[in-house]
This record gives structure tokens, sequence and C-alpha cells, in this order.
């Protein structure tokens, strides 16, 4: 190898190429030095080094000053020492000076237990506070998804890099100065009044208790205990790869049976599956894409290519803010979770003879903007929503707990049918590029007439920011993009804006790597392995099924055959179609 | 939402000086300057519009506005008071002096009256220590201030 250099921390020798950090250099040899602000999601484009905490600090030979590892690039010869006692000692008064202006309430704290400054001053052996000064109090807010609490902000500006680095959203930002700066959203406004997509990426990046997730979970907790009331989950793709590791699992453990049979301990009267929407998601929106390609090579000039996926919520909400006037691209689907709603509040409850008012549909997500789509009022029916309400993949975790739950201890058991029946194509959902492969399995059979040599796409799986790929469709060469994160797709927009956009069927998910680092999801700390973990244990739940096509569901063939008749028919246009507005900041 | 008050015309005039720097993000402060010369003030729909001129999020504008005192996001009264708080001026007792005005004028520093006709704000320094303790309003400069002084200045501006 080239480029390397040399160096010697704690007295050890090291060799890394060029441009590495001493952060990086350390963590080669097996040095874990701590850092609070630093986050580098390594092969996805989350980064923050604006090494303005000083937890990281080390010795360098020869430098007067201590120096911040995660912004110090190695130097040939140089000599590091990690844990000095200058440096021990250094490093535990920068946390003793950020904890003199942080609130001193742990106990009750929603982070308590997963609080990477609270790790800290544990490692650190901090056992009191030394310095005590002014306290900032400033402006809480608790939207659907996502509560506010800046006292507890430590201005590690995480959540600003990935809020305008990553998604381009450009919501929060550091404003004033001194010990007035604050994280605000923009002009000091609520996120409800500003661009603000809910993607909840934010929150995944919080050291803090600062930004976290809306908690539903005392409320599900009455609903649950009402006798009254018939309560049915449905557990998002992505879930059922990460909860396992709130229960010490390691990373990528599909925890899916025992998933079904904790949501059956908890109460819940069905447990069902979001997975089942993902295959109605599927006939919809593949028939949507089939429709639109027959009409273009027909040659209507009309109509709208690409066609893009409209899943995930944070990226619906992001259109309607930035693209208003592009709103006729994004496929008229619903998102699984809300079809899934719409047939159990219609279809299963006629079925059950439920009466609408006392059915209450709760989606586990891995996701915040879920919360904010379930509020939304094309998703209600005489102001009753089709899902109730959402809750993340942490809160179900802590429900679990609270219950008295030994997770590690249940039996595997399935889904109830007919509305848990579901494909490996649904499974992949979770993964970015997942939709379009799922899309692609249904779209090409249905297309061609012909069985699909290889199911599995892997030209559009994986982390790239923006992979695409060509299929042939008997002849037809159908250009195909997956995108993930904001960023990404705020390009490919601005692009088809331009009239530069060469593609048929776009995937958009807003969170990098797709729902499985979603804002919901148990935290990753800045371990991207967690997230890589998760992505495999996706493909191997797919590879897993003995039905891997969405059009081959059992479940979904009869409920087109006993209810909504053909894919796009009038019932289906009713309950599985939605529409956008213009939600742009006038 | 914001109400809209500023004119398409004004809405020109900053696109043209984001123009004339090229729409650089670089040149953020020094156009920030240039719009608050000519207009008084960067309201809202002001920092929006060069956000979108230089291609930057108005959280960006916004936290550069909030982060520099000389950045106003309210309009300046027709007679800007400005007290110096610099060190000559402030151990002859300008601390007093900026009391006197915030007491006799009802506003904090940063604010301007309900009416138009003050604003107040401090600065350090306008090169007079030997007339300390100073404060300006508009381009008349007042030495040697004591509070017991400063409702009779206020009054002289009484239009």
């Amino acid at each position: 190898m080239e480029n390397l250099i040399n160096l010697t921390i704690d007295n050890r020798p090291v060799s890394v190429p060029k441009g590495t950090t001493v952060l990086d250099a350390a963590a080669s040899v097996g040095i874990d030095i701590p850092a609070l602000c630093h986050l580098n999601l390594k092969g996805t484009c989350v980064r923050n080094a604006p090494a303005s905490c000083r937890i990281c600090v080390v010795e360098v030979q020869g430098r007067r000053n201590l120096a911040p590892s995660c912004a110090t690039q190695v130097m040939e010869g140089m000599v590091v020492k990690t844990n000095s006692a200058r440096v021990i000692r250094a490093r535990k008064t920068v946390a003793e000076l950020i904890l003199s202006d942080h609130p001193n309430d742990c106990l009750t704290c929603p982070k308590c237990g997963d609080c990477e400054l609270q790790a800290l001053v544990t490692r650190f052996n901090i056992r009191e506070m030394p310095f005590q000064g002014e306290q900032s109090s400033r402006k809480k807010e608790h939207t659907v998804s996502i509560t506010r609490n800046m006292d507890k902000c430590i201005l590690c500006r995480r959540c600003e890099s990935v809020c305008n680095n990553v998604q381009t959203v450009g919501v929060l930002g550091a404003v004033r100065r001194g010990f007035d700066t604050t994280i605000a959203p923009t002009f000091d406004r609520m996120f409800k009044d500003t661009d603000c997509t809910y993607c909840g990426q934010c929150v995944a990046v919080c050291p803090t208790g600062a930004l976290t997730e809306r908690d539903n979970t005392d409320r599900l907790l009455d609903d649950l205990c009402d006798p009254d009331k018939v309560v049915i989950a449905q557990p998002a793709p992505a879930v059922r790869v990460a909860l396992g590791e709130e229960f010490g699992y390691a990373s990528g453990t599909i925890v899916t049976g025992k998933l079904a049979t904790s949501l059956r301990r908890l109460g819940f009267d069905y447990v069902f599956d979001t997975d089942f929407g993902a295959d109605l998601t599927i006939m919809e929106e593949g028939s949507e894409i089939l429709a639109r390609l027959k009409a273009f090579l027909g040659g209507d000039k009309t109509v709208k290519l690409p066609i893009m996926t409209s899943c995930c919520p944070a990226w619906v909400n992001f259109y309607e803010h930035n693209y208003p006037d592009l709103l006729d691209y994004p496929s008229t689907a619903k998102s699984p979770a809300q079809m899934f709603g719409a047939i159990a509040k219609t279809y299963w409850a006629q079925k059950m003879g439920i009466p609408r008012e006392k059915l209450v549909v709760v989606s586990i997500m891995p996701c915040l903007a879920k919360k904010f789509e379930c509020e939304r009022e094309e998703f209600k029916v005489d102001g009753n929503p089709d899902v109730d309400y959402s809750i993340s993949t942490r809160e179900l975790a802590r429900l679990i707990k609270r219950s008295n739950i030994d997770f590690r201890c249940l039996e595997d058991t399935d889904f109830d049918k007919p509305l848990g029946e579901s494909s490996g194509a649904a499974a992949i959902f979770g993964a970015t590029g997942g939709v379009m492969e799922a899309a692609l399995r249904t779209v090409y059979e249905v297309y061609t007439g012909k069985t699909l040599p290889r199911l599995e796409f892997t030209e559009v799986r994986g982390l790239d920011g923006i992979k695409e790929a060509t299929i042939d469709l008997a002849g037809f060469p159908l250009k195909v993009c997956v995108a993930h994160t904001l960023g990404n797709a705020r390009y490919l927009m601005d692009k088809l804006r331009a009239g530069e956009l060469d593609y048929h069927v776009v995937e958009v998910m807003a969170c990098p790597a797709g729902c499985i680092d979603g804002g919901g999801q148990p935290y990753h700390h800045g371990d991207v392995e967690i997230i890589k973990a998760r992505a495999k244990a996706i493909y191997a739940e797919d590879a897993g099924k003995p039905i891997r096509k969405s059009h081959e569901n059992p479940d979904i063939q009869k409920l087109y055959r006993e209810f909504l008749g053909a894919p796009l028919s009038e019932r289906s246009h009713h309950l599985l179609h939605t529409r956008y507005f213009d939600k742009s900041l006038k | 939402m914001s109400e809209l008050i500023i004119s398409c015309e004004a809405v020109r005039e900053v696109e043209a000086l984001c123009d004339e720097f090229h729409n650089d993000p670089g040149e953020l402060i020094a156009i920030l300057h240039a719009v608050q010369n000519k207009l008084g003030y960067l309201p809202e729909e002001v920092q929006r519009v060069i956000a979108r001129k230089l291609g930057i999020p108005a959280s960006k504008v916004y936290g550069v506005v909030t982060f520099y005192s000389f950045f106003s996001m309210t309009p300046k009264g027709r007679n800007p008071v400005s007290v110096c708080l610099g060190t000559a001026c402030y151990v002859r007792g300008s601390d007093k002096v900026l009391e006197e005005f915030k007491r006799v004028l009802g506003i904090e520093v940063g604010e301007t009256t309900p009416d138009g006709r003050f604003s107040l704000d401090c600065l350090r320094c306008v090169g007079a220590c030997g007339l300390a303790p100073v404060a300006t309003i508009g381009e008349k400069v007042y030495g040697r201030l004591n509070p017991s002084d400063i409702k009779k200045i206020v009054a002289e501006f009484e239009d």
C-alpha cells in the first residue's frame, strides 16, 4: 500500500492511509477515543465534524495545545497520547463544563439510558457537578412527530448537519451567539410553520434528549386496556430487523416471530403486518407504472414520467413543500401503512362486523414522519383516521419492557390472516432500492407475461446515494433510478424541473439507507455497521419467504377477487390512492 | 406566516444587490451589509430572497443575521440612538445613561418605539473618548452625558 502514514498512539505503532484522522487511526488499533459532536456514518453522506465539543482531545508530542482527534489528520512520525493524566483530566473538565448548562433531570429524561452525554459522564467517572452557572431556558415544542427541548442541547450541530447537508431541508440552524446560541428552526419558528418534513433524522443523530420522538405509548396502553375497542397492529418491514437490538440481540437479528408474539402479549386483538400493505402498494403502484408506460409507448405526450414512489411520508412532505409544480409525477398510491389502514377499516372490519369507531389501527414504524402522516385530513373518514396513530420501534421496545414481557424468551408466532400474509417483495421495502426491486418483480412479469429468470435486482441495492439500472422489459429498456436522503432527492427533482431527468421510474426514501435507518429506529450512535447488518437481514428475510412476488400473495389475490375488483379500479382509487397539495411557504 | 411588508421594488433591489456580488454564498455578510444600508433592516422576506438568490437555506442567513449585533430585523427609528459602551464611556457611567434612555423611551436595546421615532442600540467607541460618556442620535453626537440630561435631549426630537 502506498501513502501509508506511520505514527505512534499510546506507544503502539499505527500505519494508516494519508488523510486519516487521529480518531480513526486510534480506532483501527482498538483505541476507543471518546467523542461527542463527531458523527461519521461511513459509506453514507451523514457526517458532522465541527470539532466543537473538545471531548476527543489528545496530546500530540511537540504541540502545545491538546488537539481534537476527530479533526486532526495523522502525520508521519506523530506521537499521540490518548490517555495521559493531562488528557484524562482535560476531557473530564470539558464534560463538566458541558454539564454546567445542562438540565440535571436524567432520571426522567426521555433519552435516559440512550444518551451519549450520560454515557460519557459514567465513563469519565464524574460524580459531582463542580461548575454552577447560568442555565439556558429555551423554547420547547411538541409536534405530532418530534419533541424539541433545546435546554438539553449541547450544540454539537449534528442535527444541523443532517437537516442542511444530508437532507437539504434547511430548517435547523444555529442562531444568535455566545451563551444565547441555540439550534432553532429558521426565524425561530415552530417546526409546524417551516419546511420540516418530520424525517426524524435530527432525532436519529441527537446525542442527548434535545430532540426525541413524540411518545404515543400511554395512549396505546389506554386503548389496549379498553374492552370496547378492537386494537390491531401493523409493524413495518424495518422494525423486525432492528427491534432485537433493544433486547441485546446482535444488530441484524431477525425477530419477526418474537415481534408478533410480543404484540399479542401486549394485548393487541389482531396482529397483522404492514408487509400486506406493501404487497398491495406494489399491485397499485405497479399497475400505475404500467399504465403510464403503456400511454407513453402509445405516443401520449402528456404522460408524466418518471413516475416516483410515494411510500415515504417525509419524501411526500418534501415535494409538497418544495416542488408544488411537479406534484403530477409521484404515484398516487398511498403508503403501505395507509393502504393497510384503509383496507382494515373497510374490507376487514365489514367481514368481522366491527364498527369503524371501535376499531383502532396502530402502526409500528421505524419512522417519525408516519406519526404526521396519520394526522393528514385526506386519510380520515368523518374525522376518524384510517391509521389511528403510529409508534416507533423504540416506543414498542419501551412498552414491551414496561409490560414485563421477557422478549428473549418469547416463542415465534405468525401474523394473523388475512392481513398478515406477505411476500418477500414486501419485506425489502425497508431498505433503499427495496420498493423499486419489489415493483420490478411484479411489473416485469405482468408486462412480459414471463417468469423472471432472476428475482434479485442487485443493481438497486446498497448504500450508493443514487443508483441507476436499465431493465430489459421484452425489448423495451426500462430506465430506473433509486435515491435515498432528501439531498439526493433534491438533486433529481431539480433535474426533473430542468427537463433533464431521463428515467421511467424513480424511488425515493428520505432516510439514509432507507427505513432501516429511520428516525424511529434504535439509535445507531454513529455505527454504520448496525445499519448494514439491518440491510443484510432485510434481504435474508426476503430470501427465506416462500412467496417473493407481491402479485403471488394469495390473500392479496383474494382481496381483489372479493372486494377491490382489480388494481386501479374505482374502489381501489377511492381507498388506496391519494392526492398532493401545494404546501410551499409563501 | 409573516405578512408581506416589503414592496416588489424592494425585492428587485435586493436581487440586484445579490447579483452585484455574483450571488456568491461567500459574500453573504457583504450582501447583508449592502441590503441593510439600502433598506435599513433585514426582515424575513428579505432574508428569504437572499437565501434563494445564493442557493443556501434561509436558516443559514438567519444564523448570520442573529450572530452579528450590527444586523437588525426590526426597522430603525427615524432617530436611531446609539449609546457607547466602550471602555472609556463605560467607566464614566454610560451604563446609567443607557438605562435612562431605556426608561425614557420605554424600549429595550435593539427595539424601536411604536411610533417609529426612536430606536435604541449600543456600540463600542465613536472615537470621542474625551467626551465620555457619549451617545449619538442620528448624525448628532452628545458628550459628557448625565442621566438627568436624557429627557431634555429626547424632547429635542419630538416631531
